[in-house]
This record gives structure tokens, sequence and C-alpha cells, in this order.
């Protein structure tokens, strides 16, 4: 409960928003990107490495005035597949939900292969999702060769 | 399948893989028929394949159909910097249907996708070739009667040869048994035997070629491609390490047949090219047909 408070003073609560909550610590940068917030015109807090009682270190994002489809919420499956989405109205939780892995992602990750003709001409990447034995990856759906999570370079 | 482009061959069902093979089987008895006099067949070589490329044009031509396109990127608008997608619209102007070859993988897949005209895969960089496939399935079935319950072995290169993976992955659909000779270094990757575990068939593992000859229905040889090792040093290592010669063949059965995707190197010496277990040749002329009966059934004349 006290690391709770201690990261809730670290990063302000917010009036009106989306809290991104149980962010692999080392990948809000990722996540931030992958959402376009490094654009965004609202206020946009995060914190990293911040204590969590369940999963160690976490990071945390919260933006002002920004509601996301889910859609575009589970683009960030891929480096946050614990993430925990926040809806917040008038400083109070509005809604609680798990991001989705989804089937299918589109123009948000290279392709690992550097042969792939969408490293080589302006082809936007579409991957079909595999989850074997636990372990995401994705499927090229032009060269059909697999880019593993580590190697998931992001646009 | 009228107006469907062939990219991988599993943009076919196991029926309409058939299909084509009984089309084909027609074509070999009348290879000469003027059924597509009235169409524009382009073939687009970004990179030479010349095999490949004749076999095409010369299905084309038994057909009747005029050939326009270009055999080498040097030769075409891509050496003035033209992108892929625009090489194709433009293409598909003055043509009915794109056979391409590529060196990009993906780039065929790309192009049907863009190509209001279908568009047939010569080969794709590293990834797919399915007229390939189709044409070694035809020889597999000419020469065994059948595509069922077979002992296939593959011999070479099974790690980089995507002619051995495509033909592998369709032939799980047939009940096959894999006989699978490399070099510990060069083996089958791992999503290919996946495939063959999916079906729960059978595959064994070699390194000695003269484990599986007794054995094979088909002997699939491949070549070990200096191109694919980055460690001149390695291909030193494995580049000569199967040879299939005429005396090796004395305890294989009556019915089996050698196969390869040609060109060869020194995998398969030529004293071998006599006897009637050698098949590569006319492997080679069955593509024609091979290649006629999908020009014609996706120009929709058959």
């Amino acid at each position: 409960m006290e690391n709770e408070q201690r990261k809730e003073l670290k990063v302000t609560a917010i009036a009106s928003g989306t809290v991104i909550d149980h962010i692999p610590a080392q990948n809000v940068f990722q996540v931030i990107k992958i959402l376009g917030l490094d654009r965004s015109k609202e206020m946009v807090l995060f914190g990293t490495y911040l204590d969590s009682r369940k999963y160690g270190k976490k990071g945390i994002i919260k933006v002002s005035n920004t509601f996301f489809e889910s859609d575009e919420i589970n683009k960030i499956a891929l480096v946050a597949p614990s993430a925990t989405l926040i809806v917040i109205k008038d400083y109070k939780v509005a809604s609680k939900s798990k991001v989705q892995i989804p089937d299918v992602v589109n123009n948000i990750v290279k392709c690992f292969n550097p042969n792939c003709i969408t490293n080589a001409e302006a082809v936007p990447t579409k991957f079909d999702v595999i989850r074997d034995e636990e372990v995401l990856k994705l499927r090229c759906h032009y060269c059909e060769k697999t880019t593993m999570k580590d190697d998931m370079v992001f646009f | 399948m009228k107006n469907r482009s062939l990219v991988s061959i599993n943009d076919f069902t196991k029926e309409q893989q058939l299909r084509i093979l009984d089309i084909a089987e027609e074509f070999e008895q009348h290879p000469t028929q003027r059924i597509l006099e009235d169409f524009v067949v382009a073939t687009l070589f970004f990179e030479p394949s010349t095999r490949t490329r004749l076999s095409f044009e010369s299905a084309a031509s038994r057909l009747g159909a005029r050939v326009i396109g270009f055999s080498s990127s040097a030769s075409s608008s891509v050496s003035k910097g033209e992108s892929l997608k625009d090489t194709i619209l433009t293409v598909s102007n003055y043509s009915d249907i794109i056979v391409m070859r590529h060196p990009k993988d993906g780039s065929a897949r790309y192009a049907s996708e863009v190509s209001p005209v279908p568009v047939i895969n010569a080969g794709d960089g590293a990834n797919q070739h399915p007229t390939q496939t189709l044409l070694d399935m035809y020889s597999i079935r000419k020469t065994q009667g059948t595509l069922d319950n077979l002992n296939i072995a593959f011999i070479g290169d099974l790690k980089y040869g995507r002619t051995v993976h495509s033909l592998s992955m369709a032939l799980t659909q047939f009940n096959t048994t894999f006989h699978l000779v490399s070099p510990p270094e060069l083996k089958l990757p791992s999503y290919v035997k996946r495939h063959i575990k999916d079906k729960n068939l059978t595959y064994h593992q070699y390194t000695d070629l003269m484990e599986v000859i007794p054995v094979a229905d088909i002997i699939y040889m491949t070549r070990i491609q200096r191109e694919r090792f980055s460690d001149p040093m390695e291909y030193e290592k494995v580049k000569n390490v199967y040879n299939l010669e005429n005396s090796m063949l004395a305890d294989s059965k009556d019915t089996v047949k050698v196969l390869h995707p040609l060109p060869r190197i020194n995998e398969i010496s030529e004293d071998v090219d006599d006897n009637p277990k050698a098949y590569y040749f006319q492997q080679a002329l069955n593509g024609v047909f091979v290649r006629q009966a999908l020009l014609a059934t996706i120009l929709g004349v058959r």
C-alpha cells in the first residue's frame, strides 16, 4: 500500500483520460511511440521503474482527455501484454480492462527479414500474430518469415 | 481458379492442385493448342532465371499467346529507379497475366495485391516457387502412379532450399513418409518439420545418403547453393558431401526415380543420366505442361 501511494505521488492523478498501468518498466517509451503520444497535444505523464508489488518494477502512462479505441490500444499488447487500461472520468475510475493481443498487426512493426519487400519498397507491413506455446511471434504476410518478440522494431 | 493469382502453393487447395495436374496431363498429350491466341502473357524477370523463364515462354507460345517482358532488371525501367508497384501497374495495362521472378521475399504477394491482372509467382527471393512444386508433384504422380503413401527422400541443402520446403509442405497432404538427408548444419528448418508433425506423419533424418537408397520411391537431390553461405569455409566443408553415382543405385527400388530441380553441379554424376531411374530432364519438360495448365486455367479457357 505504501508503495502504491508513493507511486501516486510520483505520477499525479488526472482529471479525465486514460491510465495505462502495469507496462513492463523497460517498454514505456515503446508504448508512447506506438500510441503516438510523443506527438500528443494533451498532457502526458509517465513513470518508469516504479515499484510494483505484482511485477517488481513497472511503468505507467497517464494521458489527459484521450480515450482509445480497442483496435488502437491493442497494438501495445506486443510490448505490454500485461497492461491494464483504466478510463478516468472526474478523477474516478470509470472502467478497467486488459489489453487483448490482436490477430493481425498492421504497419507498426518492421519485418525482421532484410530481404523482405516491405524493407525495400514503400509497402505497409502486415503480420499474422502467432502464439506458439505462449511465445508471441509475427508472421509476415508478404515474405512469410517470422519476426520474434525480441526482434520487433517499431516504426 | 479463373483470375486467381498463384503466389504460394497454399493459395490453391489440394483439389485445385490436383486439377492443375490433371489438366497438365491433357497438355502432355496435346502440347500445341492455339487456345490463348487472344492473350498477352508478360514475363517480368527482375533477376535472371533462364530456365524458368524459357519454360513459361515455351508454355505460352505452345498455346498461341504472345509474350512480352524482360529478362533482367538491367533491361527494364527498374534500373531507372521505378518502384515494383509502378512497374506492375504499367505492365498490367499491356498484358492479361503477369509471370514474375523477383529477388525480394514477398514481392509476388505484393504485386498480386496491386495488380489488376493475375500474377503467377515464378520465384520471390528465398520464399516461394509454387510452379516448381506443382511440376515436382506432377513428376512424382506420373512416375509412381499416385501421390499417396510414398517414401520421399530429400538430399542436400534442406535448410535453404525453398524447393524442398514448398514440396515437403505440399506432400503433407498425401501421407508421405519423409527421409531427410543433409549435413547437420543444413537440416530441414523446424517450421517445415512442424507441418509434418502437425499431420502426424513420419520423418527420419540421416547424414548418410546410402541409408535411404533402398527405401525411397523418389530420390530428390538438391544443389548446395554457394550463394547461401556467408562463410566460404562453411561452403567448402559441405559442397561435395552428396554425390550420387550410378553404382550407388544398385540396391534401389526398381520403380525409384531420381529428381532434381536443376541446375545440377556435381550432386548427380553424369553416369546416372543414362539410367532409366534418372528423371530430372523429363521433370523439367513436365514444367512446361504444368505451366500451360496454369496459364489456361487462370486465363479462364480451361
